[in-house]
This record gives structure tokens, C-alpha cells and sequence, in this order.
């Protein structure tokens, strides 16, 4: 198989790993302060997070390229003064598929936070732990299930993703050429059996994924209390 | 009298039986054992989450030994991480991902010796379970575990909400032994919440009935259980005709109440009613 088979399938995966380790580091927060908050702001917080799964992924895609043009304020301010380039470049793509992402994270870890009883928490300080001890040590470790969902969900979501990548990255070998957009390239050009090499390896990985996450969180609920 | 825990607060309750103030003027004697006890909906855990801080509340304050643990009117809040309690909740809330000597050694202070540890867990007699899960416990015995983990710190003042509640007699009196040979040994300054008259009599110096958010009665736990009034669990509810019939369990006992369908309405089963 040619290098570009290759290099596609290396850098789908590399957006996929980036793209999930940042958004376990902000999504984590985000998803222990909601469940946390009772502001009135909160629903309009929530909302805005679960766009992406109900917005076609284009319109992400036009707003992001919209904002990461040189001609508007904040395109030509990273561009002037950080020097930092977001359409057509792998950054950008990885700050899209963030956003694209984000509730896939974000909605499984709240719900698993929301669901625990709140004197796990409380037992905590009142045995003089801080809030930061007791999201680590004691709330964290009782959502496993939750958390590996949300990675998941998060990693084959933007291996899957199509629209976004393809309005703010287009079809640069090496830099923004994504496996998904390489079968509809291909596809175009009449090169079904290339397609299908991308197609089948994008099928087999997703399904050995799913079979492993089943798996896991079967053990999981065998072993925990209910 | 000696004001080692003075709890003087007001806070507006919202119950099944609509809202009212939790009103508390309390002062409590060092190494004295309190029961708190009256009908479900009284305020008695929101009190006990007062003086834990893990409520505020609306108006007045909390003093322990001369230190503000709560002043509205200054605005002075001590979060529950800088008093000295020990909380035992009703359904334990120990950690499922740690083991029970986990859940133990989570509890203890940095500076702490481990060896704290070790002494629980030989005095509470858990070193059988060490090793093992909370959801490979039976109740009693996780309920052992949350005492265990309440005290690992060496608290000031034991908070414990109905934690013998939802234990069968037999183990419930091996608690109750429990908590009279540790009040005994350490004079532990501890307040219990709870609906039933022998864990009163056995365990309490004092015994404080809660009404609709006020103490209505207190003293020593004779003279208060030998008042007219008792507690009975609500067993079971018949109607007959403009009537029902509530069968009710007072330690083992089991009586009578026919009552009004208007009267009867807001009870349901299981509730603990006074009846006087």
C-alpha cells in the first residue's frame, strides 16, 4: 500500500489521540462544574455544548472557517501577532474537532457525576478532604464507565467526522487529509478499491473498539455495587 | 452549664409537609451523648447537616468551644473540611473503589501515622474485612466501616444520622454496644439521631424531641419517653369508609390508630408518626 494510505491513516489517528487528550483535560472540569452548578445560566452552558449533535457539522465547519480567516479579527490577530494560521492547517482541525466533540465528552462524564450520590461527596469533607481530592480520589474512580464512554464516543467520533474537517482542513496530504475525507476523494475519482481499503480498516478499528468498551464496562458492572 | 457546642440557627425547611422554619436554640456539654429524635420531616438530619456545615444556615450561629463554625449576620462560614466532626451518614457512603482499610486511610490527616489506622480497625474488630470491597459487606457491617472511618480522624463531636436504622435487631444492638463501649472509652461528644426509644434509654444522656422544626421537649430520656407521647412506625393504611385504619410498630408492638381520611392523608407507610 503507498505511503499516502499510510500518512492518511497515521494522521486520522493522530487527530483522533490529540483531539481526546485535550478534551479529557477540559472536559472533565466542564463536566464537574455543571454537574455541579446551579446557576441559572446553566441550560444555556448545556445547550451550547450539545450543538454539535444537532447542528449539521457544515455549519460548524462555515462559522470556524469564518473565524479562522485572516480577514476577521481574531483570524488576522493569530495571524499577526502569535503567527498561529487555524483554516487549512492540523491546529485548526484539532480546535474544530474539539468543538465538534465536546458533548461527547462532556454529556457522559455529567450524567455519571449527577448520578452518584452527593453524601460520596459530602463523606469526603467532612472527612477534611478539598473538592479537588475528592473529584480525583473518590468521584473519578466511581464513573470509570462514564469516563471511558465519553473518550470513546469522543476518539471514534472524530475519527468519523467528515463535514468539519472538510470545510476548515480541505484535502492537504499529510497535513489536513483525514481518512474519511480520503474515501470520498477517492470515491470521486473511481478509485473504489482504495476506498474500501480506508473504509474497511475505519470499520474493523470502530468495531474492535466498541467490542472492547462493551466488553470492559460488562466487567465493570459485574464486579461493582449497584 | 458548659457551652461546648452552642447552636442557635434558624432555617426555612422544605418538606413533604410544606414549609417551616428549623428553629434550634441548643447548647450541648462536653463528652455528653444527645439523641435527636420526632417524626420524619422534623429537621432533624438538616440539623445535623448544620453543625456539619454541610448546610447554611439563614440566620444565627454555630459556636464550638468559643470558635465561630457559622455566623450569618457576619457572614463567617468554616467549611465541613475544618471542623472537628465525624459524619456517619444513614446509608454509610463509604467509597466503592476503596477497599474497607482504603476507605480508612483515605480518611486519615497527611501528618497522621498510619498505625491510626491499624488502631480502628482492631478496635471496631474489622481486621477480618481489611481487604475487602464495601459491596462485599453485609449492612452491619459497612456500617461498622462508616464508623470507623468517622473516627480515624479523631473528631471532637460524632454526627451520626439513623445509623442503625436500616440494621436487623440483632445487629443493631451489637452497634448499639459499640457506640455505649466507645462513648465510654473516649467520652466522645456525640449526637444521634434516631426513632427508637431503646437506643435512647441505652446510649443517651439526653434526649431532645423535634417537632415541625422545634424542640418541643427535652431532658433526660426517661422522664422524656415516660411523657405521654411515643413513636410508632406507620406499618400499614386501610380505608374504612370516611376512616382509616393505620396499623402501627412501636418496638415489637404493634397498635391501632383509626383516624380521619382527612387527618390520615399525609401520612404514608413506614413513616414514623408521635403519637400522644
Amino acid at each position: 500500500m503507498s505511503s499516502l494510505f499510510w500518512e492518511t491513516v497515521y494522521l486520522t489517528f493522530k487527530l483522533a489521540t490529540v483531539t481526546t487528550v485535550l478534551l479529557i483535560i477540559f472536559g472533565i472540569p466542564t463536566a464537574y462544574f455543571l454537574s455541579k452548578s446551579q446557576s441559572r445560566w446553566k441550560p444555556f452552558f448545556e445547550a451550547l455544548i450539545s450543538m454539535p449533535i444537532v447542528l449539521p457539522p457544515t455549519v460548524i465547519g462555515f462559522y470556524l472557517l469564518l473565524l479562522f480567516s485572516p480577514e476577521t479579527i481574531l483570524g488576522s490577530w493569530l495571524q499577526e501577532s502569535l503567527n498561529i494560521e487555524l483554516a487549512f492547517t492540523f491546529t485548526g482541525l484539532v480546535i474544530g474537532s474539539i468543538i465538534y466533540s465536546f458533548p461527547f465528552m462532556v454529556n457522559p462524564i455529567q450524567s455519571g457525576l449527577q448520578n452518584l450520590p452527593p453524601n460520596l461527596a459530602e463523606a469526603s469533607y467532612t472527612l477534611g478532604k478539598g473538592r479537588f481530592e475528592t473529584l480525583w480520589k473518590v468521584l473519578l474512580p466511581n464513573i470509570k464507565p462514564s469516563i471511558l464512554t465519553g473518550f470513546i464516543l469522543s476518539f471514534a467520533h472524530t475519527i468519523g467526522e467528515f463535514g468539519v474537517v472538510l470545510m476548515i482542513g480541505g484535502n492537504i496530504p499529510g497535513q489536513t487529509r483525514v481518512a474519511s475525507i480520503a474515501i470520498y476523494d477517492e470515491v470521486e475519482s473511481l478509485n473504489y478499491s482504495l476506498a474500501n481499503k480506508y473504509s474497511l480498516l475505519l470499520f474493523l478499528f470502530s468495531f474492535v473498539v466498541l467490542v472492547f468498551i462493551y466488553s470492559y464496562n460488562r466487567r465493570l458492572n459485574t464486579f461493582s455495587p449497584k | 452549664m458548659n457551652r461546648y457546642l452552642s447552636i442557635h440557627i434558624k432555617k426555612e425547611l422544605h418538606t413533604a409537609e410544606g414549609r417551616f422554619p428549623l428553629s434550634v436554640q441548643l447548647d450541648i456539654e462536653k463528652g455528653e451523648f444527645v439523641a435527636l429524635t420526632g417524626p420524619s420531616g422534623s429537621g432533624k438530619t438538616t440539623l445535623l447537616r448544620l453543625i456539619a456545615g454541610l448546610t447554611k444556615s439563614d440566620q444565627g450561629q454555630i459556636l464550638f468551644n468559643d470558635t465561630v463554625w457559622s455566623d450569618h449576620s457576619k457572614q463567617q462560614f468554616l467549611p465541613p473540611q475544618k471542623r472537628s466532626i465525624g459524619f456517619v451518614f444513614q446509608d454509610y457512603a463509604l467509597f466503592p473503589n476503596m477497599t474497607v482499610q482504603q476507605n480508612l486511610t483515605f480518611a486519615l490527616d497527611k501528618s497522621a501515622p498510619s498505625s491510626e489506622v491499624e488502631n480502628i480497625i482492631e478496635m471496631i474488630d474489622l481486621t477480618a474485612l481489611a481487604n475487602r470491597f464495601p459491596h462485599q459487606l453485609s449492612g452491619g457491617q459497612q456500617q461498622r466501616v462508616a464508623l470507623a472511618r468517622a473516627l480515624v480522624r479523631k473528631p471532637k463531636i460524632l454526627l451520626l444520622d439513623e445509623p442503625l436504622s436500616a440494621l436487623d435487631t440483632a445487629m443493631r444492638e451489637r452497634l448499639q454496644d459499640d457506640l455505649k463501649r466507645l462513648h465510654e472509652d473516649y467520652k466522645l461528644t456525640t449526637i444521634l439521631v434516631t426513632h427508637n426509644e431503646k437506643e435512647i434509654f441505652k446510649l443517651a444522656d439526653r434526649a431532645i424531641v423535634l417537632e415541625t422544626g422545634k424542640i418541643i421537649d427535652k431532658g433526660n430520656p426517661e422522664d422524656i419517653l415516660s411523657k405521654k407521647g411515643i413513636f410508632a412506625t406507620i406499618q400499614k393504611m386501610e380505608i374504612d369508609g370516611k376512616n382509616v385504619k393505620l396499623t402501627c410498630q412501636r418496638n415489637g408492638d404493634l397498635l391501632t390508630l383509626i383516624l380521619p381520611n382527612k387527618m390520615a392523608e399525609k401520612y404514608q407507610v413506614g413513616e414514623v408518626i408521635f403519637i400522644n
